[in-house]
């Protein structure tokens, strides 16, 4: 098995893929359907796909690519307004890389760019503060996107701003929260996930005891994981475990890096900055409330909603989008109508086909590689 | 994006402003280092420590056997250089 060498212990890769498959006959579901596992992150999304972790598991189980890919879920409206924004003659827009192709309703920000607006990626928000000191004569705006792990830095960043009296520098701050996200995936209708990898690197900043209540009230298990395919393997075949005991616990399977109080240091730049909207619209999940934090009174003179007053409008998706449907698990990608067609990772339609931790775009690009490799 | 790779820290640039210097293959690069210290860890304490780095800010310390493995997983798969190239960006 190829992918298999490749992992970092591949005999010991081999021996926990024996037992999840075993694991997997053991397992009794009420139905007839797969043991479905949905990783609620991005990066194991583009782990799976890159590993071929899918094709390596039994037919028995099913991944269900979650919506923790924060490029993925960024409504049309938000692209509109970052373009809006961006407009502006006397501004300098910067964000990161991936957030330069998702569509608005009109063009993506990579099409402005290619106008004439000064529209620049950087790696990180403090490049943006940077900028921002070398022009002071413009309005220097960061997009600023992401769960709980982006947070901090972009906090950091402002409260930075504020110190050092950088008062050309705006955040258009659309940063997302995990658990109620978690939350509103468990509450839909038709919901049928068994288990939950937890993401890895969210779980760095916040720990994993804001998951208990996932264990507590809806009786499922959660394995905080990492990202190397060994950590992967590792965490589904302790879900497994679970289910096979008819248990439901809160696992840190990425004790190396993730405690269960999470990152103080982290998280007070977070609670100094930033407080809950009532609700965040998501593409393709519709509005789910407290999802996502905005700037707090004390920091609003860098607020860009405040400084461009921005309005909150919705923008729905094209009609032939299945996105939603793909985010909560009830289609798999290929199987909307425009997937490869209309709808392909250089001209994509959908914010799923995006980043390459969005659903789609891993699927076109390593599904079909791997599907290749299978059938040499 | 949430890609986080690990990089070992050289130097304290500014430790009023909790900035570092960080080795990531070869690559220099300043990082923000506020979220790995607290009362145990001072920034002197940080020096050839291994952190991972998030969009330029070291979210955790790890372990120099840990880093290795983890850098040489993501130079296998062809990741390390897009990383690279990204931090380079930045430091334009
Ligand atoms: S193929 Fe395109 S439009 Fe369809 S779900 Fe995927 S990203 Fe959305």
């Amino acid at each position: 098995m190829k992918y298999v060498d490749e992992f970092r212990d591949p005999k010991q890769a081999k021996k926990i893929l024996k037992e999840i498959e075993i694991l997997c006959l053991e397992i009794e579901l009420s139905e007839d359907r797969p043991i479905q596992i949905m990783e609620v992150c991005g990066g194991h999304t583009h782990s799976i796909f890159r590993y071929g972790l899918n094709q390596l598991l039994p037919k028995k189980l099913d991944f269900v690519h979650g919506p923790g890919c924060p490029v993925c879920v960024l409504p049309r409206s938000v692209v509109d307004n970052c373009i809006s924004i961006a407009n502006n003659k006397d501004v300098i827009f910067t964000t990161f890389g991936d957030a330069m192709r998702v569509p608005g309703s009109k063009q993506s920000l990579l099409d402005l760019k290619a106008e004439g607006a000064d529209i620049r990626m950087v790696y990180s928000p403090l490049d943006a503060l940077t900028i921002a000191k070398n022009n002071p004569e413009k309005r220097v705006v960061f997009f600023g996107l992401g769960f709980e792990t982006t947070m901090p830095s972009t906090a950091l960043s402002i409260m930075q701003a504020k110190k050092i009296e950088v008062n050309n520098f705006y955040l258009f701050c659309n940063h997302i929260t995990i658990i109620p996200t978690i939350k509103a995936v468990l509450d839909s209708p038709g919901m049928r996930i068994d288990g939950f990898l937890g993401p890895g690197h969210v779980s760095l900043i916040i720990g994993t005891k804001p998951y208990d209540f996932i264990a507590d009230e809806y009786h499922k298990p959660l394995v905080a994981a990492g990202f190397e395919p060994l950590d992967i393997l590792q965490s589904v075949w302790m879900i497994l475990k679970q289910l096979k005991n008819g248990e439901a616990k809160i696992e840190n399977q990425y004790k190396r890096l993730v405690l269960d109080d999470g990152n103080a240091s982290a998280l007070d730049p977070i609670s100094e900055v930033f407080e809950l909207r009532d609700f965040f619209e998501w593409r393709g999940l519709g509005s789910i409330n407290h999802s996502g934090v905005k700037i707090n009174n004390k920091y609003r003179d860098f607020d860009a909603e405040v400084e461009f007053k921005l309005k909150e409008v919705t923008v729905t998706d094209p009609d032939v989008c299945q996105c939603g449907e793909v985010l909560k698990g009830i289609l798999k990608p290929w199987e909307c109508k425009v997937f490869g067609k209309e709808c392909t990772p250089e001209i994509p339609l959908g914010a799923l086909m995006v980043s390459t931790e969005g659903a789609c775009s891993a699927h076109y690009s390593y599904g079909q590689n791997i599907d290749l490799i299978n059938k040499k | 994006m949430c890609l986080g790779v690990p990089a070992q820290i050289k130097k304290i640039i500014d430790a009023d402003n909790q900035i570092a210097l960080v080795d990531l293959s070869g690559v220099s690069r300043e990082i923000n280092i506020a979220c790995v210290l607290n009362k145990d860890y001072q920034a002197q304490d940080l020096i050839d420590k291994w952190v991972l780095v998030h969009v330029g800010f070291a979210l955790s310390i790890v372990d120099e056997e840990e880093a290795q493995k983890t850098l040489k997983i993501l130079a296998e798969i062809g990741e390390l250089s897009a990383a690279i190239e990204d931090i380079k960006q930045g430091s334009k």
